[in-house]
């Protein structure tokens, strides 16, 4: 009886473990090749002059995504030149959100002057790496001798609806403590947003 | 007899109208309170919103659930998470025109980011999610998933 609580102990923390896996802050990421939608593979190393990044896990369908999206591009023209480009990564399958296929998201860039590239990830391979639950999911990363550090993991701001006058920044404030060399005071938050399209299972 | 019956039946049908056309505003706080003291044991907590499509879809799950298990003490309660703003011109149509049954409320929080943690430290924020609490056997579990009936109906019988 014991031996079989264990095991069930065991189980479900394997899974609380699946739920749960990816990237924490402070943990180094391993670099990646994605198609952006120009068709040219986009991977961190390509960078060189970079300092760290914005990657945002967003897309097309999602309509939080599309609330953020004036945003997005305001922090990479912010600071691309100062070091933190922005990376966008949809993380939908088109199979089972066609709104997000590589030609919509081709259209929605064009329409929306993204200044950002926007790179699909279909198989889901970084996405699960990342351990990226929702649309729109924000991973700051500072470049160090080490690799990729994860500095802040969460959400663009605390205000959707973009109505308050007072909200808190949250990824320009970690940037920016980044920036100033010091790490950022918040980093880890948590938001509304929708969940990831994944490929559904066969059978 | 036959005028008691049938106003039996107009007040019925009436209540299950005004019923379904309510929404109120609900905080985190109020979710809990019900848990502890309302009449039932297993609690189904819905969270979605009007934006999101796949809640959309498997919102008539959850009205099936609770049709179902009238008889049982079972509650399903819709939290949307839309913006308070949209009260009036979006949760309230989209209610009406469905003619849902099950009790919906509009949350009235401030900060996602505090309400999130409250609801579930496992629940990421993303849409749609289903907590699941069962006050007699100490049971809180938040799903961050989409359900099919029989899913729903699966994890009810489990948790319950």
């Amino acid at each position: 009886m014991k031996k079989l609580l264990t095991l069930c102990f065991l189980a479900f923390g394997l899974i609380a473990r699946a739920q749960t896996s990816g990237y924490a802050v402070g943990d180094i990421v391993s670099d990646f090749s994605l198609r952006n939608i120009d068709s040219k593979m986009i991977s961190m190393a390509d960078y060189k002059e970079a300092k760290g990044f914005i990657v945002v896990f967003t897309c097309n369908t999602c309509p939080y995504s599309n609330a953020y999206e004036d945003r997005i591009n305001e922090l990479n023209k912010n600071y691309q030149a100062k070091g933190y480009p922005v990376i966008a990564i949809n993380p939908n399958d088109p199979v089972s959100q066609p709104g997000d296929s590589f030609d919509k998201m081709r259209a929605r860039a064009k329409s929306k002057n993204y200044s950002f590239p926007y790179l699909a990830d279909p198989d889901h391979k970084v996405t699960r790496n990342f351990g990226a639950s929702r649309t729109p999911h924000v991973f700051v990363l500072q470049k160090t001798s080490k690799g990729n550090i994860v500095r802040y993991i969460g959400a663009i701001d605390n205000d959707t609806e973009n109505t308050s006058s007072n909200k808190s920044e949250y990824v320009q404030n970690a940037v920016d403590a980044l920036l100033a060399g010091n790490k950022p005071g918040l980093s880890f938050t948590k938001a509304v947003g929708c969940t990831i399209k994944w490929k559904k299972t066969q059978g | 007899m036959k005028f008691f019956i049938l106003t039996c039946l107009l007040i019925t049908s009436v209540s299950a109208i005004s019923n379904a056309q309510k929404v109120n505003f609900l905080t985190v706080e109020q979710l809990e309170s019900r848990f502890n003291k309302g009449n039932d044991t297993v609690y189904v907590v819905n969270f979605w919103a009007t934006w999101c499509a796949p809640c959309i879809a498997e919102i008539p799950n959850f009205e099936k659930l609770q049709s179902t298990y009238q008889n049982q003490p079972l509650k399903v309660l819709m939290v949307s998470v839309d913006f308070k703003s949209k009260l009036e011109n979006a949760v309230k149509p989209f209610v009406r025109k469905r003619n849902l049954q099950n009790e919906i409320f509009l949350l009235n929080e401030k900060s996602q980011q505090e309400y999130i943690d409250k609801i579930s430290k496992n629940w990421s924020g993303a849409l749609p999610a289903t907590l699941i609490v069962n006050r007699n056997k100490n049971i809180r579990r938040l799903y961050e998933k989409e359900f099919t009936y029989a899913e729903l109906n699966q994890v009810y019988q489990e948790l319950k």
